[in-house]
């Protein structure tokens, strides 16, 4: 254990390396990678959610919305940015292309199911109500879709989090992945102490994308959420409450 | 003959060194060069490709005995499905890089943990879906299970699991792509997988022909690989063919 005590050193001393004087501190680098990351997921969250929600409220395209979620699993970010690298060259551009290309799939996936899955009679209620298409799908759809849209989005999070840092690998220099792929400058105990601070920043951003989503999510649903794991905890089947089509 | 000696799978030395059969085509580094997979599948490429399928399969398999012993104890105790559930979220949580790394420091760079990470990673996909699975199986049918005089063993093993194997075959499916495209960076700590041509060709230029071919092997490794479980299951639940038709 005692290379973690000396990662936490190395995190305390932000990065600073003895004889090693010119490289980037951990806490610059650790904000690189937050400013890529948050870049590439709001870029994806602009194309995805809307496709997602659009098709979900059409109920069509399920199989496009599922499959390019499974698709995007199977593919590995360090092959896509070698890929970028070989044609593009590898920049802030590529990187961010490959970013988007990863957290695509899982946000169309999750908005697709959460808007598709809103019960019929609530949208039929909604249109009696004289709501148009646009307003059924901002009032009555999202609201009901927020639990599985964020769910999407905080996987996306990590996706892009964890490829930032892969980055590094494929030859892209400006996030903690510097640290963990050069053994030689920092030491182990630096390889540590950065994957130490990816994993905590990735953390935090669940964190932070879990109060947005508390804060999205209609004081109705919370309150049906809290109830059914109380009846769950009794163990009592509540009928007709599944949220997602089987 | 004074045929260099040809390092396969060390980190690129400074000089280009694309391994044997260096064609015009390798030497200017075209697109991709038939004839250098031709000549370096066997010594380069094949080797590779097993350990990411030894790999994978290993993690998968550990992932599903733990994940299946913890549904099943979710599932006849309610109680254990939250604390389950969170502790495999934080797992998923931790960019899979910067666990590997973590290992390193209580486990060591070796094959023991590289299958730690890997199998972490799947315990969230496989015990969400096993669980899912076990639930959702009508209670009509678990109460002709109980009128037939079937014991709780019974009818988990002839009502209840074969029920839930769409369910858990679709947890799989997943588990073993996800496995598959992260098992490209186990060579940060393991000399094993796909990831060790693709490190090599990115610190060759990058040699175009070994990072396509590497990669490609991966991706196609991830589809086949989906395929023979679709397979599988349609194979495992015939009962399931007749319902669609």
């Amino acid at each position: 254990m005692h290379e973690f005590v000396d990662a936490f050193r190395f995190i305390l001393h932000d990065g600073a390396v003895a004889g090693q004087p010119a490289l980037p501190s951990l806490g610059y680098l650790t904000l690189q990678t937050l400013k890529i990351g948050v870049i590439g997921l709001a870029i994806s969250l602009a194309v995805a959610i809307p496709i997602g929600c659009w098709l979900g409220h059409l109920h069509r395209g399920s199989f496009f919305a599922i499959n390019t979620g499974n698709i995007g699993r199977a593919l590995p970010s360090l092959v896509l940015l070698a890929i970028g690298d070989v044609f593009l060259g590898l920049g802030l551009t590529v990187v961010e292309v490959a970013l988007v290309i990863l957290a695509v799939p899982p946000v169309i996936t999750n908005a697709y199911l959460g808007v598709d899955g809103v019960e019929r009679d609530l949208v039929d209620a909604a249109r009696g109500m004289g709501m148009g298409e646009l307003e059924v799908l901002r009032r009555v759809e999202l609201p009901l879709a927020v639990p599985l849209i964020s769910a999407g989005v905080r996987t996306a999070s990590v996706f892009v989090l964890s490829t930032t840092t892969i980055a590094s690998l494929a030859g892209f220099s400006g996030s903690l992945g510097d640290i963990i792929a050069n053994e030689t400058s920092y030491h182990f105990s630096g390889v540590l102490g950065a994957a130490i601070c990816v994993a905590a920043l990735t953390l935090a951003v669940d964190a932070v994308l879990a109060l947005i989503q508390r804060a999205l999510t209609p004081r109705g649903l919370r309150k049906l959420a809290r109830e059914r794991r109380v009846a769950a905890r009794l163990g009592q089947a509540v009928a007709g409450a599944s949220p997602i089509p089987s | 003959m004074a045929a260099p000696i040809v390092q396969l799978g060390v980190t690129g030395p400074v000089i280009p060194n694309y391994g044997a059969g260096s064609s015009s085509c390798v030497v200017h580094n075209h697109f991709f060069c038939a004839d250098w997979v031709g000549h370096n599948w066997g010594p380069v490429l094949w080797p590779a490709l097993r350990g990411h399928v030894v790999l994978t399969l290993v993690a998968v398999a550990i992932g599903f005995v733990i994940s299946m012993t913890l549904a099943l104890a979710a599932h006849r105790y309610r109680l254990l499905e939250q604390p389950t559930i969170l502790v495999t979220t934080f797992l998923y949580t931790i960019p899979s890089l910067a666990l590997f790394e973590l290992l390193v420091a209580p486990v060591g760079a070796n094959v023991y943990s590289a299958e730690i990470a890997l199998v972490s990673y799947t315990l969230l996909i496989l015990f969400r879906n096993i669980l899912a699975g076990l639930r959702e199986v009508p209670a009509e049918v678990m109460d002709a299970a109980d009128g037939m005089g079937m014991t709780r063993t019974q009818s988990l093993l002839r009502v209840e699991l074969p029920l839930a194997l769409p369910a858990i075959v679709a947890g799989i499916r997943i588990a073993v792509v996800t496995t598959i495209a992260l098992a490209t960076i186990v060579y940060t700590i393991y000399d094993a997988g796909l990831g060790v041509p693709i490190h090599t060709a990115l610190g060759e230029g990058p040699f175009k022909t070994e990072l396509i071919a590497a990669g490609g092997l991966t991706v196609l490794l991830a589809l086949v690989a989906d395929g023979t479980l679709v397979l599988v299951q349609r194979l495992l639940t015939p009962w399931a063919q007749v319902q669609r038709s």
